[in-house]
């Protein structure tokens, strides 16, 4: 009786489910590109990555606190304001990123410390940072008492409207940036990481890091460009983020980060291209399990994918391979 | 690997105590003089703090190792007398000024304690990264709760099923995954973790997002109580029965808490020194090479994954027999990751080690609760200082702090480490 309901549920809304699979996705796959490289390069987690993105959505919000919008956007407006948007997000997490290696990370790394030592230097600067914006920043900038920094902050900017609509297929505007942006972006970063010089310092750390050094690759350097840009993609899909869900609060990193880390495994670590199909296949099938199963599990049903995944494809849907990335 | 690292352990030692100080200082200084930001001069004691620290846990080793069985056992006994006296009047002033030092000892930090020694046998021992930990801490505790309230089971037949229940979670997680390797193994135990706590709240039958109340007490031993005599009346202990387990003091369950670590570290510590503690360190230091030494590496991570969970779960059904009410968000990501931060920061490895990590991690946040809001902040900056100056950890078990300054050791060092001659300098250290 039930799964006859959930069967019929699940096809009622199977192309709703895949936009918004896809949206979700799109935003899983920005941020894994942050897990992905800085893996690729220092075989580190980076946890406290959840956190940039976070201060990318703070960013979004601020900036628009601070240009006073009230109007609500749409149309090819929108477009332009969102570019803004992400840009300043960008900038503001890419920076954040270089800081966060710089204090927690690359005194170890000079030390020779274990990627242990360094997976709690990174818990630890994730926790600083959470509270650092819950009792501190947020408070702060945005006129709220102080023990009210832990709640939710708003920032609407979106007149939304169907742009397209075909039979069931229904999608809206915010969606369709979402994954026109955030597929840009990757195709940039895939051409950035695979043409340019920098780039190819990337790739070459992440094959091998002494021999790089050998020929001549200056590491920290590209560790830091390596943050940087995935800290930068991190700024963007907040700027994507709040596009959709238009409030942001302390923690709101933390799941999506999870997800998006499991969404750079599923699709190999260290592989850009593995990042934006991990991310889409864990946005859809989180979707499509929600409308089959109900959402409160959701989450189970993502992590139970990438066990069944990793169970016959050990290293990912695409293999690990930064370093092997063709071009 | 035992050769290797027996070599530098003695090279390094014969120091007595007093050498301790000028050794460290003039560690601290090389430290601090290899990297040249300015901000170093100010870091310099905090520097010559963990260095001293360090210094001294190395002549402690080295006059230990050289003691008689005798010596050691009174160490042991010793040990156990504060550990029963420490619920006492005078530590508790110092200490938590401002909780129930008695509960507090139990939980967090008897608690954290044994879930350390438990990760660590994962961790340490094993070397398998586990970001999932809680969720077999939640299985003991949902355990007691179901037993407890709709059984009527008592607290020891419990504790047996705990333990059974827990250790086979650990192998039904570990058989699909532990061929998977160490960072893999790493978001899949964290996605264990997630959907434990998940599906409890959305499972009706053990409560969804309210838990279970009303879980029993363990049944008393007895109703003895310590005598109102020396040393007991010193401490404030006297009238104390620490085998009878109400709802008013939190006594008694520390003991049994204390009990239980005792054994555990016994446990763990004969483990080590066995042939399975021997497989589990060829796994950590080279997997490959054990596999075509003949080490069935499998197993034994399938082993270390059961131990550890457990251990865990002993501690989730001890911890639920006090508690009478559990909920879903007893057991969030936030508590594996705290606990494994006990774990590397006390240094990974080692059971002391461990458990002096475990008990900074449960203790700073309650002492510094006049920092109030702000004692998280302050707890993750502290993480990120620990590790920046003290990598390998507080009392670094010496085999582990040999293999990670080789790059060995399971997690390895980071992919990018060779940076330019700082990082050859201190290498060669």
């Amino acid at each position: 009786m039930k799964a006859t309901h959930n069967v019929h549920n699940f096809l009622e809304q199977f192309w709703p489910s895949t936009v918004d699979g896809l949206a979700l996705g799109s935003i899983y796959a920005l941020i894994a590109l942050g897990y992905t490289m800085v893996y690729g390069v220092l075989r580190l987690i980076n946890f406290a990555h959840s956190e940039i993105f976070m201060i990318g959505t703070m960013a979004v919000i601020g900036a628009l606190h601070a240009l006073g919008v009230s109007s609500l956007y749409g149309g090819l407006g929108l477009v332009g304001f969102v570019i803004v948007l992400a840009f300043l997000a960008g900038l503001a997490s890419g920076a954040s990123a270089v800081v966060l290696e710089l204090v927690a990370y690359r005194p170890l790394r000079k030390k020779g410390a274990s990627r242990l030592a360094a997976l709690i230097s990174a818990i630890g600067a994730s926790l600083f940072l959470q509270q650092l914006f819950a009792r501190i920043v947020i408070p702060e900038a945005f006129d709220l008492p102080k023990e009210k920094g832990a709640l939710p902050v708003q920032g609407h900017f979106v007149e939304r409207d169907n742009v397209i609509e075909i039979g069931d297929l229904v999608i809206s505007n915010d969606k369709l940036i979402i994954f026109v942006g955030a597929i840009l972006m990757m195709v940039a970063l895939d051409q950035f990481v695979n043409r340019t010089r920098l780039g190819r310092g990337i790739r070459a750390t992440a094959q091998d890091p002494e021999t790089a050094v050998l020929m001549g690759v200056n590491i920290d350097r590209i560790v830091t460009a390596t943050f940087a840009i995935g800290g930068a993609m991190a700024g963007v899909a907040a700027a994507l983020f709040m596009l959709r869900f238009e409030e942001a609060k302390f923690d709101v990193g933390f799941l999506l980060g999870i997800k998006a880390f499991t969404a750079a495994v599923l699709g190999g670590i260290g592989n850009l291209r593995g990042a934006l199909a991990g991310g889409l296949v864990l946005g859809l099938v989180e979707m499509y399990g929600a409308a089959l199963f109900g959402t409160q599990w959701q989450h189970v049903i993502a992590f139970s994918v990438l066990v069944l995944v990793l169970m016959f494809r050990p290293t990912g849907i695409l293999g690990e391979s930064l370093q092997q990335a063709r071009a | 690997m035992s050769n290797s690292t027996g070599v530098s352990a003695r090279g390094k030692g014969r120091a007595g105590f007093g050498s301790a100080f000028p050794v460290a200082y003039e560690r601290a200084r090389r430290r601090a003089g290899a990297r040249r930001a300015p901000l170093n001069l100010l870091l310099l004691p905090l520097l010559y703090v963990t260095e001293t620290f360090g210094a001294i846990n190395e002549t402690f080793h080295e006059w230990w190792i050289r003691q008689p069985g005798w010596s050691r056992w009174t160490v042991y006994i010793l040990l156990i007398v504060g550990g029963v006296l420490l619920p006492s009047e005078q530590v508790a002033s110092f200490m938590s000024p401002e909780t129930d030092w008695a509960t507090l000892l139990f939980f967090p930090i008897g608690g954290y304690v044994l879930l350390a020694i438990g990760l660590n046998v994962v961790v340490g021992q094993a070397g398998l990264l586990d970001l999932g930990y809680v969720a077999f801490f939640a299985i003991g505790g949902y355990t007691m709760a179901v037993f407890g309230t709709k059984y009527g089971w008592s607290f020891w037949e419990i504790l047996l099923v705990g333990l059974v229940l827990s250790a086979l979670s650990g192998v039904v997680l570990g058989a699909p995954t532990l061929r998977l390797r160490g960072d893999y193994l790493a978001i899949v135990t964290l996605g264990f973790g997630e959907i434990v706590r998940i599906t409890a709240n959305n499972t009706e039958y053990i409560g969804g997002p309210n838990g279970i109340g009303g879980i029993p007490h363990p049944p008393s031993l007895s109703e003895w109580a310590f005598p109102d005599a020396f040393p007991f009346n010193l401490v404030g202990l006297e009238g104390v029965q620490p085998l009878s387990y109400g709802t008013l003091s939190a006594h008694s369950y520390y003991y049994l808490m204390l009990a239980t670590i005792v054994a555990v570290i016994i446990f763990a510590k004969r483990l080590e020194r066995s042939r399975v503690g021997r497989a589990w360190a060829a796994v950590r230091e080279d997997e490959d090479a054990a596999e075509l030494m003949g080490v069935p590496t499998f197993k034994f991570k399938l082993a270390a994954f059961a131990i550890g969970a457990a251990i865990g779960g002993a501690v989730g059904v001890v911890y639920a027999s006090q508690a009478i009410s559990i909920i879903p968000n007893n057991f969030p990501f936030i508590l594996s990751a705290t606990i494994l931060a006990a774990v590397v920061m006390g240094g990974s490895g080692n059971i002391p080690g461990v458990m002096v990590g475990a008990f900074l991690v449960a203790w700073i946040p309650e002492r510094i609760r006049f920092f109030g809001e702000y004692r998280v902040l302050i707890f993750g900056a502290v993480l990120v200082a620990l590790m920046v100056f003290r990598p390998e950890g507080i009392l670094p078990s010496r085999q582990r702090k040999a293999e990670l300054e080789e790059g060995t050791g399971g997690m390895g060092s980071m992919g990018a480490e060779v940076a330019g001659p700082t990082a050859d300098a201190e290498a060669g250290r």
